[in-house]
Order: structure tokens, then sequence, then C-alpha cells
């Protein structure tokens, strides 16, 4: 999680150009296609369970018991889909996990740059320690913070409410991004602070004019990861929202999955709806990472 | 992660030299910058926190008032075969999750970087780099669910290809057999797990001095002689990332248990994780569970302390 963060970082450093030796790049001796195999056979194996739902997530009903999960699809069937986006209504779990993702990204990282001005910038006394507090707090198993929480919600009436889940998941995952922008800030440059100062900016003025603008790339990073580690959080999700119209995409799975009601063709339909979203996420992230690469590198 | 706060010391140090004194006293007004947090973060961190530990030391079925019960819990914790069981099992799933994919994933990342690359072609590379992370981009409980589904002893995947084959006589109830389960699972958390360190050590690489490894080279050094002696030292930020992040997951493993096992056959894939929510949500045995909860607590706070202890020092 953490160092899906270190690559825009890392990928920064790395000199464009720099072409291995000619001789040494074409000696294509055994032992390099042994380790070409290998990896090839690897990658193959890894990706042997995406298949299986492929194969089978379209399949009608009578083929998977004749023929079993190894048989090509005979026909396009929709049914197994249907029938889990009927029981686990997964339109409105879609839009529950979009609203509740979309809320705590935002304000997660408001948060974070609150949070990161007054340490990354304005290195407020004792930030080392403070800074500390907010890793260990990332680190924190959610099991040691369930039950209060639980009961905390459940007396102040926020038990089975998405609310309750938007900001318990804002204050995690700003315990992060307050981490990783306090130490991006610390390097800002000087010098637009000095003359945004001496233009006669207020702190306040400051952020928002200067750093945020400044810093977007990052902020841009920090959106999506947040985006998308709540999109698939499954544990504090599935203790608060029990009722079916407040659930979000993995508990929905989960919670039928727990139901022992699936059969195989429910099971890869309900499977591909899972994955599908993700691997949407998984472009656009691919896309901002490279954008935050570049612009970091123009700078 | 590391190489920011690299950065960081880096940037601290002209800073400082470039605002001199004064920057205490310069400091104070932001701090209503840290308020909301503040607040915030007492709420859902610090007094949920400190409410776990006090009830760990009392008896509590949820409802009604708490019962002072001492070291009770704890004591009880001691001699529960169940816990012990799952302190061992968590042990495993750090070797699945932390262990494994670390040596897995760097010599993985060493000959798509060293081999594929330079011999074949870089887009080869990232290829089957993205190929190899894809597994990371599903939700845990998605990816448990396809697993059970393939490994479901009847009409699963695994079970109906083998008897196609002919091969029935190695069909097996993995997930349903003690002897099997947990390795079972480990394997799956491998496949889970491995993209992770194959990316970040893939990324570290890239800032490696190639000239160090060709001299190597030129003196005579073997493959594994140059990765262990010039490469991973060099690597070594990343490698304490993965290993600490790594770590951390395989001690919350709960979703992978909740869907694929639910602790079972009898105790066999049981965790601390699966083990506290049930003793909070279905034995309402709220002060054994926040016992267990607190002593996970400490572990991974532990674990994190030493890792960025044992980190700060090599980073010297």
């Amino acid at each position: 999680m953490t160092a899906t963060l270190t690559r825009p970082a890392s990928a920064r450093q790395r000199k464009p150009g720099r072409k291995p030796g000619r001789e040494l790049a074409r000696r294509r001796g055994p032992a390099a296609w042994i380790t070409l195999t290998a990896l090839v056979v690897l990658t193959v194996g890894i990706l042997v369970p995406f298949a299986l739902i492929a194969l089978n997530a379209f399949k009608p009903p009578g083929q998977y018991s004749a023929h079993g999960p190894l048989s090509l699809p005979d026909g396009f069937y929709t049914g197994g889909i249907q029938t889990f986006w009927d029981t686990a209504d997964f339109g409105r779990a879609l839009w529950n996990s979009a609203l509740i993702s979309g809320c705590v990204c935002v304000f997660a990282v408001l948060l974070s740059i609150l949070n990161a001005y007054a340490l990354g910038i304005g290195r407020v006394r004792g930030r080392t320690w403070i800074l500390g507090a907010f890793l260990i707090a990332n680190f924190l198993p959610q099991e040691g913070l369930v039950y209060p929480l639980y009961d905390l919600a459940k007396a102040t009436g926020l038990y089975d409410s998405q609310l309750a889940v938007i900001i318990i998941f804002t204050v995690i995952q700003a315990a992060f991004g307050t981490y990783l922008l306090s130490s991006v800030l610390s390097s800002f440059p000087t010098e637009l602070l000095e003359a945004a100062r001496m233009d006669g900016a207020g702190r306040a003025r400051i952020l928002w004019r200067v750093v945020v603008p400044v810093s977007r790339p990052t902020l841009g990073v920090l959106l999506v990861f947040f985006f998308i580690w709540t999109w698939n959080e499954f544990f504090l999700p599935l203790v608060f929202l029990v009722s079916n119209s407040n659930q979000t995409v993995p508990v929905a799975l989960g919670t039928l999955q727990g139901q022992h009601i699936m059969n195989p063709l429910t099971t890869s339909g309900a499977a591909l709806l899972g994955v599908f979203p993700t691997i949407i996420f998984f472009l656009i992230f691919q896309r901002t990472l490279t954008r935050g690469v570049t612009v970091g590198a123009i700078k | 992660m590391t190489v920011t706060a690299e950065r960081r010391r880096s940037g601290a140090a002209t800073r400082g030299a470039g605002t001199g004194a004064g920057a205490g006293t310069r400091s104070a007004p932001y701090l209503t910058y840290l308020l909301p947090a503040t607040a915030l973060f007492a709420v859902v961190i610090a007094v949920p926190l400190v409410m776990n530990i006090y009830t760990s030391f009392t008896r509590w079925t949820g409802v009604g008032p708490r019962q002072w019960a001492g070291l009770a819990n704890y004591r009880q914790l001691w001699h529960d075969s169940e816990f012990w069981a799952s302190m061992w099992h968590s042990l495993a799933l750090v070797t699945a999750m932390a262990v494994i994919p670390t040596v897995l994933g760097l010599l993985v990342a060493a000959a798509l970087f060293d081999v594929i690359a330079k011999r074949y072609s870089e887009r080869t590379a990232s290829f089957l780099r993205a190929c190899i992370y894809l597994p990371q981009v599903l939700p845990i409980i998605v990816a448990a669910i396809v697993w059970g589904w393939i490994l479901d002893p009847q009409y699963g995947a695994l079970n109906v290809a083998l008897r196609d084959i002919g091969l029935g006589f190695l069909a097996h109830d993995l997930l349903g057999d003690p002897h099997t389960a947990l390795l079972t699972v480990m394997a799956v958390l491998v496949w889970f797990q491995l993209g992770y360190p194959v990316v970040i050590f893939m990324a570290a690489l890239q800032r490696t001095d190639p000239a160090l490894s060709e001299a190597a080279e030129i003196d005579g050094a073997t493959w594994r002689q140059r990765l262990w002696s010039v490469v991973v030292p060099q690597i070594r930020p990343e490698i304490y990332v993965v290993l600490l992040t790594c770590t951390v997951a395989s001690l919350r493993a709960f979703g992978w248990i909740y869907a694929l096992t639910s602790g079972g056959p009898g105790v066999s894939t049981q965790v601390p994780s699966y083990y506290s929510y049930q003793s909070f949500f279905t034995d309402l045995d709220v002060g054994y569970g926040s016992a267990i909860a607190t002593v996970m607590t400490l572990i991974i706070a532990a674990v994190a302390v030493v890792f960025l202890w044992v980190q700060r020092r090599h980073a010297g």
C-alpha cells in the first residue's frame, strides 16, 4: 500500500535514455531463455483465475454442469450476472461504494493538506512525534478500534449509516496522507513562500494559492489511492453497514458468499462484476501516475 | 516513502539554513491547522484505542454494565489453545504474505530488470510486471470469492479439471481438510501478494548504480553474488518498506479468512483477527475479544517500531 506511492517518487529519479551495452543486450544464451520461460509460466499461472472468471461468467447454466468450468462457452448468457445483480442489489452497492469512497478521498486529502501545511511548512514543534503518531495510527489494526467505534456509533445514532464509515476512513486515510504529504511539503521551494509573503499574502492565502496548486500532482495521486483503498475496505464496512441498502460492493459480495447461496455461475458473475470497477480504477490510476511523474520531471 | 523521507532530510537542511532562527516562534500560528485533525483523531483513534484496552480488563456482553475482571481475560488467553493456534497461523501468514513474496519478488524483479528488459525488451518486462501485479488491484473479498469457487470440492474448477484430465485421484477438498487448509490459504496469499514487491523492487532497481554491478561482473562475481552483495544493499530501504507493510497486512488477514474458511475446519485456519471478530459479534464476549485485539495492537505496534528503528539505523 505504502510502497505503491514510492513508485512515482523513485520513478522520477530514473535516468531516461540510459541504454545497456549493445553486446550485452543481444546476448540471449540458454540461461536467458530459461529465465524468460520461467517468468512466462509464472505469469500465466497468476492469470489463470482471471481467465476462469471470464470463461464462466457468460456460460449457460446447463453447460457448466455438463462440461465443467474449462469448456469454452457455447453461447452468451447473462443470466448468472443478472441473478447476482438483482439478489445483491448491485447497482445500489456500486452507488454506495462510489459515494463513500468519493467523500472519503476528498475529505481525507483536505485533512492531509491542513496537517501537512502545519507540519511540513509550518514546522510546528514536536512534529517528528506528531508524524510518528500519524504513522502508527495508520498501521493500527482496525480490530482494536472496531468495538468502541461500533458502540460509539450506536450511542450517537450513526450505526448502519454511511456517514460513520466516511468519518472513520477519512481519519484513517488522512493519517497516511499526512505522513506522505508532510515529507513532500518540507522540501517545498522556500523562494515561492518568501515571494508570496513579500506580496503580503497571509498563511491561509499561501496555502490555497501557492502550496495547493504547486502540489497538485501529489494530491491527485493521493486522491486516487484513497478512493481505491476505501473502495476495497471490507472489515469496518461489514460491521457498520448491516442493511442491504447501505452496503458497499465488497460487503454485498461478502455477505452473499457467507450465506452460501451462490452457485458457480452467480459466483463467476459476481466476481466479474467485482473485478470490473477495480480494473477501471487501475487504468485511471496508471494515467494519474504517469501525469504525476511527467509534471515532476518538468519542474 | 523512504525516498521522500530522504528528500525531507535534505530539504530540512536547506530550509534551516535559509530561514534560520525564529522558526520556532513563527510556527505557533500554524497549530490552528492541526485542530480539525486533532479533534477527529481523538474521537476515531485515541478514545476507541483506550476504551478497547479498558474493555479488555472487563467482562461484558456488549449490553448492560461492564464488570471489572482484572487480568482474567488475559489469563484465559494464556491457556486458550485456539488463541495460540491463531498466533501460529499468523506466523504462517507472515511467511506467505511477507517472507516468500519478498524473496520471490526480489528474484522476479531482478530477472525482469537484468535479463528480460536488457536482453529482450523493456516492453516485455513491463507487460509481465503488470500481469503479475494484477491480483493486487482486486478487493480482497473478490479475490477470496474467486478462489473459494476454484477450490470448491464438488464444482470447483481445480478438482473438475483434475478429473477431466484423468488425474481424479489427485482431486482433494483442499480447504476442507485440516491438513491442507492453511497451506492452501498460504498459496493463495502468495498469488495475491507477489506483484507488490515486484513493482516496488523494479522501481528500486532503476535507481541502483549499474557501474557497481558491472565492476563486480568483471571481477568474476556470479549473478547470485552480485544480487546479494551489490544490489540488495542498494535497495535495502525498499526491502524494509515491503517487509513492514506486508507483515502488517498479513496480521490483518480478516477478509481472506472470512470468505475462504471462517477459521475452519475446526480451528485450523483461525487467526487473531477473525477470532476477535467472532468473540465480539458471535460469542458476545466483548471483553475477551478486546483482549485479543489489544494483543494484536501491541504486536503490530512493536513490529512497526522495530522496523522503523532498524530502517533509521541503516539509513544512518
